[in-house]
């Protein structure tokens, strides 16, 4: 794998982990957590597991971003704390 | 306390970078991992013993049955968990309250148009998927989640009902039961015919082909088992979540 897309996936990695803790507005903390599914779902295919980036893909940025998003509309769209 | 949180991932951090340092290079044909004589095995025995290319499926579904068998009742299980916080059966007026209003009632036309050409597709390769799975990335778990999130893109891009028309909630859960059934079923099948629970190769009496052929065409249909729990249990938990237990009105 080309080392340079390795280091852009794994700040923007970082970058989508730390704001889906930090952001307030939860319907988009579940966006940007599917966003940090894809970029692990990359991640993944890069190192040649593509059985486990299919998963990823398929669960982590697919459905479980439904799941959630499918949650906070039930809840309170903010978070307190 | 935020203080003793941040001091705790500073330690654990740093621990997590030194350790690192002992781990073998990625990819390296001499790690442990890859040296283990059972791994040596599934890397150069695969192909002969099952004649499945994609090894990672053939490990899941036939070296390790038994593990995904009951991953499989996991997935039932939290299905079944879920229905049963959540679902609510009658109408109870403490529990209403404001519906969340996130699309217009009447369907767009741009998005009833693409959903109409996109969910046949993603349906077809959901069954790609599941079929392919075992001589290509895929596999019972991938399949029927791509085939359950077409049920819930139907259900988005019009609403519950439409969906429901597909997959009413009896079906759902005689498809969850029929999937475990499924699986168990090539076990017991086994079983009968005198080998050991899960051992696909006795299956050649029941299946075409010699005993390589038996282990892939039992490995697929475990898939299919697979693949029929976990489009049900993801249709389910959607339209739990979204229509908070009622079944009727959907996001």
């Amino acid at each position: 794998m080309i080392w340079i897309f390795d280091i852009i996936i794994l700040v923007f990695l970082v970058v989508t982990a730390l704001i889906s803790l930090q952001v307030k507005d939860l319907l988009s903390a579940a966006m940007i957590f599917g966003v940090y599914s894809f970029l692990m779902c990359l991640l993944w295919s890069g190192m040649g597991a593509v059985d486990v980036a299919f998963t990823e893909a398929a669960v982590g940025a697919g459905v479980s971003a439904v799941f959630l998003i499918s949650t906070v509309l039930r809840t309170k769209r903010r978070s307190s704390d | 306390m935020k203080i003793l949180g941040f001091i705790a991932v500073i330690i654990t951090g740093i621990l997590l970078l030194q350790a690192e340092r002992d781990f073998p290079d990625w990819g390296d044909p001499a790690s442990p991992a890859n040296n283990y004589r059972l791994s040596q095995h599934y890397i150069t025995q695969t192909f002969t013993e099952t004649t499945v290319p994609n090894m990672v499926t053939a490990v899941l579904a036939d070296y390790r049955g038994y593990d995904t068998m009951f991953e499989t009742v996991v997935i039932f299980t939290a299905g079944i968990a879920i229905i049963g916080i959540l679902r609510v059966f009658g109408s109870s007026s403490q529990l209403e309250h404001k519906e969340p209003t996130l699309t217009a009632k009447k369907p767009d036309l741009i998005v009833d148009t693409t959903c109409r050409l996109l969910i046949p597709i993603i349906q077809l390769f959901a069954l790609y998927v599941v079929a392919h799975g075992h001589h290509s990335p895929g596999g019972g778990f991938q399949g029927g989640v791509i085939f359950g999130a077409s049920f819930i893109l139907l259900a988005l891009a019009r609403n519950l009902q439409t969906a429901q028309k597909w997959l009413p909630e009896s079906r759902v859960l005689t498809l969850a039961g029929a999937g475990i059934f499924i699986y168990a079923g090539f076990g017991v099948a086994a079983l009968v015919l005198g080998g050991d629970f899960l051992d696909y190769g006795i299956l050649t009496k029941l299946l075409p082909g010699g005993v390589e052929d038996a282990r892939s065409h039992s490995m697929l249909g475990v898939e299919i088992g697979v693949a029929f729990t976990v489009t049900a249990i993801m249709f389910s938990i959607y339209s739990n979540l979204a229509s908070n237990g009622k079944m009727k009105e959907g996001i």
